[in-house]
């Protein structure tokens, strides 16, 4: 009956080898962490973590600016965090004497966020800059970090009880 | 100093073990960040975003995003009387620059800031034929740029238009909710910016995040709910009209 098997057998050898081939290639080829969480390589997931950041974030500024912390306190600025206007600065953060911080035009950075625009929230403070300033520096007038205009009278009452805001 | 036969048979063993560290390469960058603790989210407070572009520069600045392409992008809407089907939407180079000036003309205005939802069953990573997108075990879908093929089937896959082609290297791209951020204990890039605090990153594994106070006291929508991607980026007083 199984006279003539000869040729199967060559079949089943050259399978053979094709299966040991692939199975030799992929674990070659497959990367070691592919599979390690699912269907992609594990590894991955740590490359991209380990990637360097850019913006430092506002509890580092704090560290060492405390004196703005406290002026910012006292305004409505006090939830704009830093590098919302003076831009990424971890490199600043990482190295503060060899790096520093660029100087801002105000009056670009503030007409970003205070330009009238119908879209905008109702409450939120808006100006047509044309009208308001003709576009004059804002810090002429107004500070950044605390930028109500006050009378000085005022503006020191503020100061004294500035904690308990 | 002389290689001899005795120095050899030293060092070839010691070569060996050190080979192990070379190919396993840098170690992770945040050793106390545990994957399985977290399950990352936004939140999106739709009445809060003034449209200054902050996120937007943030985000390209943070991920070195090319020209002309976003992660995050910032949407104006205007919809005239009853045609909530029909909005007016704009974005001028993503909202990177700011918004022109826009008259009240009696219509509803607002902005509507968008990236990756990070959908928990997301579209995109099912139809990667290699591997190169997924879902990490803190629910942030991340893609593997040395995986990937630039086939653009996840680029057509996302219902939110979220991903694109990055023209350097020809690989998909998208957001990454700053996994390298978010990982060393920062928040975002577009959130650490976002100056009216519009953007909040959340995470819905950490119980005392006040992201779950919120959802319970407000009305949220996700973008596209019938989709069923399961998208975790949660809007606050988000009109219908938003696409």
């Amino acid at each position: 009956m199984f006279k003539d098997i000869e040729h199967l057998v060559r079949l089943v050898f050259v399978f053979a080898i094709g299966l040991a081939t692939f199975v030799i290639l992929r674990a070659a080829v497959v990367p070691k962490s592919f599979g390690q969480y699912g269907h992609y390589r594990g590894a991955a997931i740590g490359e991209i973590a380990s990637r360097p950041v850019a913006f430092a974030g506002h509890d580092t500024c704090e560290a060492c600016h405390s004196d703005v912390v406290d002026q910012k306190k006292l305004g409505k600025h006090v939830v704009v965090p830093c590098e919302a206007c003076h831009g990424a600065l971890a490199k600043h953060a990482d190295d503060p004497s060899s790096v520093q911080p660029a100087k801002l035009d105000t009056f670009v950075l503030c007409s970003r966020c205070h330009e009238a625009n119908a879209a905008k929230p109702k409450g939120f403070p808006q100006v047509v800059t044309a009208d308001h300033s003709g576009g004059i520096a804002c810090d002429t007038c107004h500070q950044p970090h605390h930028p109500k205009i006050e009378t000085e009278k005022s503006s020191t009452a503020k100061i004294e009880t500035g904690e308990k805001r | 100093m002389e290689i001899t036969r005795r120095r050899m048979l030293v060092l070839l063993p010691a070569a060996a073990v050190a080979w192990r560290f070379v190919v396993a390469g840098t170690p992770e960058a945040a050793p106390n960040y545990k994957m399985t603790e977290h399950w990352w989210a936004m939140l999106i407070d739709i009445p809060k975003c003034i449209g200054c572009g902050s996120c937007v520069r943030a985000c390209a600045e943070e991920n070195e995003v090319p020209e002309g392409y976003f992660r995050t992008w910032i949407e104006r809407y205007h919809v005239a009387g009853w045609k909530i089907e029909r909005p007016e939407v704009e974005s001028p180079n993503g909202g990177k620059d700011g918004f022109p000036p826009h008259a009240d003309d009696g219509g509803k205005n607002f902005f509507v800031p968008k990236l990756c939802n990070h959908c928990a069953d997301s579209p995109c990573t099912q139809v990667c034929p290699v591997g190169a997108t997924f879902v990490t075990p803190d629910g942030v879908v991340l893609i593997d740029k040395s995986y990937c093929l630039g086939c653009r089937y996840c680029v057509q896959a996302c219902p939110y238009g979220c991903r694109f082609i990055n023209p350097r290297t020809n690989t998909a791209e998208k957001c990454s909710l700053c996994y390298h951020r978010i990982t060393k204990g920062l928040t975002t890039a577009c959130c650490e910016v976002c100056p009216t605090g519009a953007r909040q990153l959340a995470d819905l594994k950490n119980t005392k995040d006040p992201i779950h106070e919120y959802l319970r006291t407000h009305t949220v929508q996700v973008l596209k709910p019938h989709m069923a991607t399961g998208a975790k980026v949660f809007y606050n007083g988000m009109d219908g009209s938003v696409r």
